[in-house]
């Protein structure tokens, strides 16, 4: 049973979370609906800082044993910041996806991007649409 | 068990240097003593020790000989013992290769024989013997289909591969610089020709096909894939990782195929030797001679040669001329089966496919139930939706059986696909047993489905921990 | 002959289990315009005694020779007898990768203490299952380093054998990379100030071999240090393997991947394969090298075992964007190379200074020989070359006498014109380095 999803942040269609640090920054990581879809994570490939990414596209990889996965950024920006602690402890994502196991910190490029994401509530949706 | 670094003793050796003949020299006024190494860390063993430790690793080790190997896509069928003899004659494995040509007509003229042998078995117009493997002939084949783009003046950046293929296909593609485009089945496991037609633009290189398929299906729109293919102006590629299924009973370059490349260490019953050494011979149609890698054997006269004068040709894939040993292997093989051989080693093959595929069809999930050749492809959906077991669970069941497991979870289009290849080589009486072994799981599966989740019990080690080997790698030793 | 169990009866009953009267309705996808009536040039099947007759006669048109003085990417040695019983075990040869991993412990864990061998010899910290061959090593960690850095520019120095950089050209070009060649010194070692020039920005690897492909040792440690001023990567190669159990290793100069030929390692010659690709790396591009690794880890009643790992590397997950597109190995190459170094152990480093004096030895004997002379001054390791006044008449002279001679530099290297390289491995006796002088003068 995954987590419940917090109400303080956006969600995109492919199970990214993003959360606005209020000063044009924002916090980029997987949903714990993701990490259980994924199973173990072995691996994290963090992007350089200073890395532009418009909405939509490859951020980071998440890696399994017999998986690999991209994480795309929910929203335009670039990447100010990586969890150097995934480098050396991939399984915080596991263990907490919303929290330690944050990905990248973006400053984003258009904060009225942010409004195109889903809230909490129509992302609880979505999955529950696609566990069906 | 201990690493041969554990039972290792300093001042053990199980092989001495003879005495020098010829005067001695100081290695450090030889060399240079800037040139020259510290420590050698090797392992330090008496002989005996030595073979106990490779024989008991091999008492870990599960093969052909031992038992089933129904591995689909990977033809483990029997590797004759009498081939092993061959390739060690003192003439075929001792020559170096860069002796003469005139030390080397024996080794010049088989691998000349075998390319004509190959181009009439597979309808092709030549064949290199070069690539080392399968997947390094794919990336010869497409090589040359970039390089025949060239010489034309085209620009074609794109490749089409079916969802079904090898991942060897699109790395083949991607590392040629090709752009990849994924092409969709059908609703029958075939090609979706209305998907291949708009995707057939004049920016479209080749597809690179498969057939049979990997669900081990034969493409009956072959001529029409072809068509659509040549008429826009592409190439058509074969993978023939699946050629055990037609020897004998079709030819790719009648299908229409202007590449192909084989495996002869699936097809031609040569040893998969733990991973390889393999062999991948690519024929080519007409068209595409022109770009064959060089050197070629060549025939002058009653004599044999290799050249490089082929200006257009792509270079080379590799150092000399191929796994020689392999090629030599293989050409055994196709001689001692000749036609009648290859026959029935096709017709025996697609049967014993099918007779599996029959068995076991009540049993489990069957997503493609139509007349397979080389192979038959299953899922385990109807065992993870009754009991929670999955695919990887019957496989590691199966080796309490005392079978190896097929291949699973491949294709990526047949979820918890079980892939069973059994080849031409195995008896009623093993296909039956085997048959009643995953019978005997699909049933414990409803009874008793922690068992097989626990599986294998039977083993010298049990489920090993790959998440911890990914997160915290460990690929060399090293002394604590 | 074939290898089918199926009496007439078994396949009646199996007709009968799939529902079929004949086996051709098994075929009825193949369009009946396409069905093959008759193979073409397929000769009809022999027996088990034919074949072994026919086949020793194809072996003996090869001319087996009295001696080898060539090396050039292959090498003459004696190959302890342990190595082949081990290598012909069935459990052995008969598997295929690893894939499952609780049987299939023993190719693991062999390759795993292979891995862990190769490492230790080339001076790095990590190895891989195997690549093809030393060429195709060679150009693999070539790709790979342009696409880590995200450069395109090659440089190799034409001391590196020919047929590899023919090997790299070809895949430089399929990868959208240019290919830049540097000259070599008189002393036969690449051409540091060059290489400095040839150096820019855009290039990702700089590719030397050593000993080079005239038996030179390279100076590698300098030519690491201009590559790396540059944000370039080192890539060294070797000639025969088994100049590792003597020189310093090139991970120990700043080498960033260490690639070549395992072929000495109790590996027949074959004429040409199969071979074994060695590669090896810096740690810190584990996750990017191509080819499968064997790794340890322990099950879940905490015994020791081996997997294959880093498997995302790999194109059976990763597809297009793999590292490679290799899959088959040389898995069987890499155990006898295991079972060969494990064999000797030390005496490896006794092996290599024993080819070093026969080395000498020929050397110095045939530069007795009138109009001949060396053509570089560095330090060569079992190969040489030598400048004489009409190789290709050396060459047939030894011919005649059942003795493959020098390799003739001139058909790579116009400039050496006239000159010989010759290889002298523990095989050579000096008897028959002697006769040979004798046959010279």
């Amino acid at each position: 049973m995954s987590k419940p999803n917090p109400t303080d942040r956006w969600y995109s269609k492919d199970h990214e979370w993003i959360l606005d640090r209020g000063d044009g920054t924002a916090s980029v990581g997987i949903t714990d609906y993701a990490q259980e879809m994924l199973t173990d994570i072995v691996y994290v490939e963090l992007p350089p800082i200073g890395k532009k990414v418009a909405a939509g596209e490859p951020l980071a990889v998440v890696e399994s044993v017999k998986s690999v996965s991209d994480v795309y950024s929910p929203v335009s920006g670039e990447v100010i910041g990586v969890n150097t602690a995934l480098e050396n402890t991939p399984e915080l994502v596991n263990r907490d996806a919303f929290g330690e196991g944050w990905i990248a910190r973006l400053k984003v490029a258009d904060p009225e991007e942010l409004k195109t994401l889903l809230n909490a509530t129509a992302y609880d949706a979505l999955i529950r649409e696609e566990k069906h | 068990m201990e690493l041969i670094f554990e039972i290792s003793k300093s001042g053990r050796s199980a092989v001495q240097v003879p005495a020098s003949d010829v005067p001695e020299v100081n290695i450090g006024d030889a060399i240079g003593p800037k040139y020259l190494r510290g420590d050698l860390d090797l392992p330090e063993v008496a002989e005996i020790d030595l073979v106990r430790h490779y024989t008991n690793l091999s008492r870990r080790n599960f093969g052909v000989d031992l038992g089933f190997y129904p591995l689909g896509s990977c033809t483990m069928k029997y590797n004759p013992k009498i081939n092993e003899n061959i390739a060690a004659l003192p003439g075929f494995a001792g020559l170096h290769p860069n002796a003469p040509s005139e030390f080397a007509q024996g080794s010049l003229g088989l691998m000349y024989d075998m390319q004509r042998l190959l181009a009439g078995l597979f309808g092709m117009a030549d064949f290199t013997l070069q690539p080392a493997a399968g997947a390094h002939g794919e990336l010869t084949g497409v090589m040359m289909i970039r390089k025949y783009f060239e010489k034309r003046g085209e620009k074609r950046r794109r490749i089409l591969i079916p969802d079904a293929a090898h991942g060897t296909n699109p790395a083949s593609g991607a590392l040629c610089g090709f752009e990849t485009v994924t092409l969709r089945s059908n609703p029958e496991g075939g090609v979706d020709l209305n998907h291949l037609e708009s995707l057939m633009t004049q920016d479209t290189a080749a597809l690179m096909l498969t057939n049979p398929n990997t669900l081990g299906l034969f493409e009956r729109n072959i001529e029409k894939v072809a068509a659509i293919v040549h008429g826009a102006g592409g190439l058509l590629y074969g993978d023939g990782a699946n050629a055990n299924a037609y020897l004998g009973k079709t030819r790719p370059g009648d299908l229409g195929f202007d590449v192909i490349q084989l495996n002869l260490h699936k097809t031609f019953s040569t040893p998969h030797g733990g991973g390889g050494p393999g062999s991948g011979p690519v024929g080519v149609a007409e068209k595409l001679v022109d770009f064959l890698p060089a050197p070629r054997v060549v025939k002058n006269g009653e004599g044999y040669s290799l050249s490089e004068d082929f200006p257009y040709t792509i270079g080379r894939v590799r150092a000399f001329y191929g796994n020689f040993t392999v090629i030599v292997k293989a050409y055994a093989y196709l001689r001692s089966l000749g036609e009648e051989g290859l026959r029935r080693a096709t017709e025996m093959a697609v049967l014993n496919a099918n007779y599996i595929k029959e068995r076991l069809k009540s049993y489990f999930d069957l997503p493609y139930d139509r007349v397979c050749m080389h192979e038959c492809v299953f899922s385990g959906n109807r065992q993870v939706a009754e009991s929670g077991v999955h695919t990887s669970d019957i496989a590691k069941r199966l080796i309490d059986f005392g079978y190896h497991p097929p291949t699973i979870y491949f294709p990526l289009i047949v979820p918890e696909a079980i892939m069973i290849e059994p080849t031409e080589t195995e008896s009623k009486e093993t296909l039956d047993a085997f048959c009643d072994a995953m019978i005997a799981i699909a049933k414990e599966a409803k009874e008793n489905p922690q068992r097989i989740k626990d599986a294998p019990l039977s083993t010298p080690v049990g489920r090993l921990d790959e998440v911890l080997a990914a997160r915290k790698p460990d690929v060399c030793w090293e002394r604590s | 002959m074939d290898y089918c169990p199926h009496t007439p009866d078994d396949i009646a009953q199996m007709q009968a289990g799939i529902g079929i009267g004949n086996i051709e309705e098994l075929f009825a996808d193949i369009p009946q315009k396409f069905r093959l009536r008759k193979i073409p040039g397929m000769p009809a099947s022999l027996s088990e005694q034919e074949i072994w007759a026919l086949m020793r006669t194809q072996s003996e048109k090869n001319r087996m020779p009295r001696a080898t003085l060539t090396g050039a990417g292959a090498y003459h040695h004696f190959i302890p007898a342990v190595v082949n019983h081990i290598v012909g075990r069935a459990e052995f040869y008969t598997a295929y990768t690893p894939y499952q991993a609780e049987i299939s412990q023993g190719i693991l864990q062999a390759i795993y203490e292979y891995q862990t061998m190769i490492a230790h010899l080339t001076g790095t910290e990590i190895a891989n299952a195997s690549m093809y061959d030393g060429a195709s090593a060679m150009a693999e960690a070539a790709v790979l380093c342009a696409k880590i850095s995200n450069r395109s520019k090659l440089i190799a120095a034409r001391s590196v054998h020919p047929q590899y950089r023919r090997v790299l050209q070809t895949y430089a070009w399929a990868n959208g990379c240019t290919l830049t060649e540097i000259p070599w010194l008189p002393s036969g070692q690449a051409d540091k100030a060059a290489l400095a020039a040839a150096l820019d920005k855009e290039t990702a690897a700089v590719i030397v071999q050593s000993p080079n492909f005239f038996g030179c040792i390279e100076d590698l440690q300098p030519l690491a240090d201009t590559a790396h001023d540059e944000g370039a990567m080192l890539i060294a190669g070797f000639a025969d393997a088994t100049s590792l159990g003597l020189l310093k290793p090139a991970g120990e100069c700043g080498a960033d991947f260490v690639v070549g030929e395992g072929q000495s390692f109790g590996n027949p010659l074959a004429f040409g394969g199969p071979y074994l690709g060695i590669f090896a790396a810096r740690e810190k591009y584990l996750r990017r090298i191509p080819g499968r690794l064997a790794g340890a880890t322990v099950d879940k009643n905490g015994r020791r075992g081996f997997v294959l790992t880093l498997q995302t590397r790999e194109q059976h997950i990763r597809r297009e964007k793999a590292t490679s597109n290799i899959c088959s190995n040389e898995a069987l190459c890499a155990l006898a190379a295991g079972v060969y170094l494990a064999a000797l152990g030390k005496n490896l480093g006794k092996l290599a200074s024993l080819n070093v004096y026969k080395t000498q030895y020929l050397k110095n004997k045939l530069l007795q020989l009138r109009g001949w002379r060396e053509i570089f001054s560095a330090p060569v390791y079992n190969e040489f070359a030598l400048g004489c006044p009409d190789a290709g008449r050396v060459n047939e002279k030894l011919r005649g006498e059942g003795i493959v001679g020098g390799y003739e530099l001139s058909k790579d290297y116009p400039e050496l014109d006239q000159a010989l390289l010759f290889c002298a491995t523990e095989m050579l006796s000096k008897d028959d380095m002697d006769n040979i002088v004798r046959i010279l003068n």
